[in-house]
Parts: C-alpha cells; structure tokens; sequence
C-alpha cells in the first residue's frame, strides 16, 4: 500500500468514528438565528416593562407582566425548536444522513433530563411566587443540558453550556438583572457560538 | 528495521469490515439499519462481513423486537476491539517504515 493511501485509510477510519457518534447536523446559522429571536424577545419584554406609554399601560393592565413574559417566551421556544429543526433537517439532507438517527436520538435523551427537570422546577418556583429566580435557574439548568449532551455534538457545546451556567449563577445572585442576563445568555451567546460554529465547521 | 506484520490482521483488509469495526469501536453498540445508512453498503454486503466478525468473535449480535420488528444490534468484544487497536497500530508503523 502506499503511503498516501495508509493516511487516507486512517484518515476515513478517523471521520467514520466521529461521524457514527457525534450528531452534526446541527446547523450555526440556526444558532445565530435563535440568539436574534432570544435578543429581539428580551429587548421587547425589557420594553413593555419599563414603557410609559398608553397603549403599553393599558396592555399591563389587561395581561399581568408575568403572563406577557410567559406568552413571549413560549413564542420565542417554539420559534426556535422550529428554526433548529428545519435548518438541521436541510444541513443532514445535504450530507444524505437522516435526522433520526443513532446520534440524534442519543443526543435528545441526553439533553431532555436536565431540560425536563428545569422547566418542572421553573414550575413550581412559579406556583410559590419566586419570579425572580426562574430566569437564573431556567439558564443554569439549559446550560447543564447542554454540557451533558455535548460529548454527541459539536465540542464548543459544551463551552457554551458552561458559560449559560455562568450567567445563570450570576443572574441567581443578581435577581434584578435577570432578563438581561437572559438576553446575553439565550441571545449574544447563541449568536456567538453560532458564528463559529458556521465559520469552523459550514463555510 | 524488519517491518512486523505480527499487529496487521487480515479480517480487515477487507474495507467494509474496517469500517463496521470502526463504527463499533466509538460506540457502545449500533444496528443493522443505521450500520447500513452509515456505511451506504447493501443488505447482503452487509450482512456477510457481519458474520464474519462475529465467526473471528469481534463482535457479538443481539436480537430483539422492537415494535414488532426485528431489531439486530452489534456489539464489539474485547477481543474485537483488542484486534482492531492493533490493526491501527499495524498501519501507523506502515507509515513510519516507510518514512525512513
């Protein structure tokens, strides 16, 4: 055999061994966009709450503030499970790999045990009244998702994960900056981690 | 230096059984469907190196029902993964020998 082929061979062996364990359909520039939506939510929800404006006063009267928080974030959840599915869907058909497979599913059960217990703990802070603490706690615990679900994905997952974690922390020490917190966590951050993964990894 | 050949194994010469040991090496376990997705081989191509690796005990098969379809999923020995590591290393001093 020749040298070249040897290097090929190992080369190809290397690749298999990667592409049968990690999930890598995951597009950045899904990653950019959801940190947009995340960033255009906080910016709105920051507006609502601190605007003097009639129309806005007359919306806080009909709607309490936290229902309108709930309302956007709900949106803005499934705005982005949308956009990260499709624009994954589009990258796998490029590759000719399916979407549901081995490393998909490996990868949402990994992510969906820190994801659930947040969002029934975020529930029950809500029923007893701690609003403050749910933006904290709601980053801390998507952060944990990810770290755990990034040994099937892209390495930088795991440092975006750390980093929500971070802020989340920081957003549980410092209640009254929450949803700023949120804006850099759910948006800048996504943003961030999106543009290197498109430039590492698509472009 | 005399090249040894002692680590380089013949089961794997052959490029699909390279490749599935491979796919079982970085994974716990895999099966038939999505070894044949990944591998983009047919059914009987398949299959044979299969069974092949489990005659040299590379790989173990485990059947079961999922859904009322049978559902067949492969396993690596130690043995397997043992002769595969060695394969590697086998390759690599290919390529050093031949550096000299």
């Amino acid at each position: 055999m020749e040298q070249k082929d040897l290097f090929k061979e190992l080369g190809q062996i290397r690749s298999l061994m990667e592409k049968s364990s990690k999930f890598v359909s995951i597009s950045g520039l899904s990653g950019v966009l959801i940190g947009f939506y995340a960033l255009l939510g906080t910016l709105l929800g920051y507006y609502i709450s601190t605007s003097h404006e009639t129309s806005m006063n007359r919306l806080r009267d009909n709607l309490t503030l936290l229902n309108i928080f709930l309302i956007l974030a709900i949106v803005i959840l499934v705005l982005s499970l949308l956009t990260g599915w499709l624009m994954a869907r589009r990258k796998a058909k490029k590759s000719r790999q399916s979407i549901w497979n081995i490393t998909s599913k490996s990868l949402l059960f990994a992510v969906s045990i820190p994801l659930v217990t947040g969002g029934v703990l975020a529930l029950i802070l809500l029923s007893q009244g701690y609003y403050h603490l749910i933006a904290g706690m709601l980053l801390v615990f998507y952060g944990l998702a990810l770290t755990a679900g990034s040994i099937y994905t892209f390495s930088e997952v795991r440092w975006l994960g750390i980093l929500e974690i971070c802020l989340g922390v920081l957003a549980l020490c410092l209640p009254d900056h929450g949803l700023m917190l949120w804006g850099l966590g759910f948006g800048v951050l996504h943003i961030i981690y999106g543009f290197i993964v498109y430039k590492k990894y698509e472009s | 230096m005399k090249l040894d050949l002692s680590l380089y194994d013949k089961v794997f010469e052959n490029r699909v059984r390279l490749q599935i040991m491979s796919v079982l090496a970085a994974n716990e376990e895999y099966d038939f469907n999505s070894l044949k997705e990944l591998l983009d081989v047919t059914d009987g191509n398949l299959a044979s190196n299969l069974k092949t690796l489990e005659k040299e005990e590379y790989i173990v098969v485990e059947k079961s029902f999922v859904d009322r379809k049978p559902n067949t999923r492969y396993k690596r020995t130690p043995k397997g993964l043992k002769a595969f590591e060695n394969h590697l290393i086998a390759l690599e001093n290919l390529i050093k020998q031949q550096y000299k």
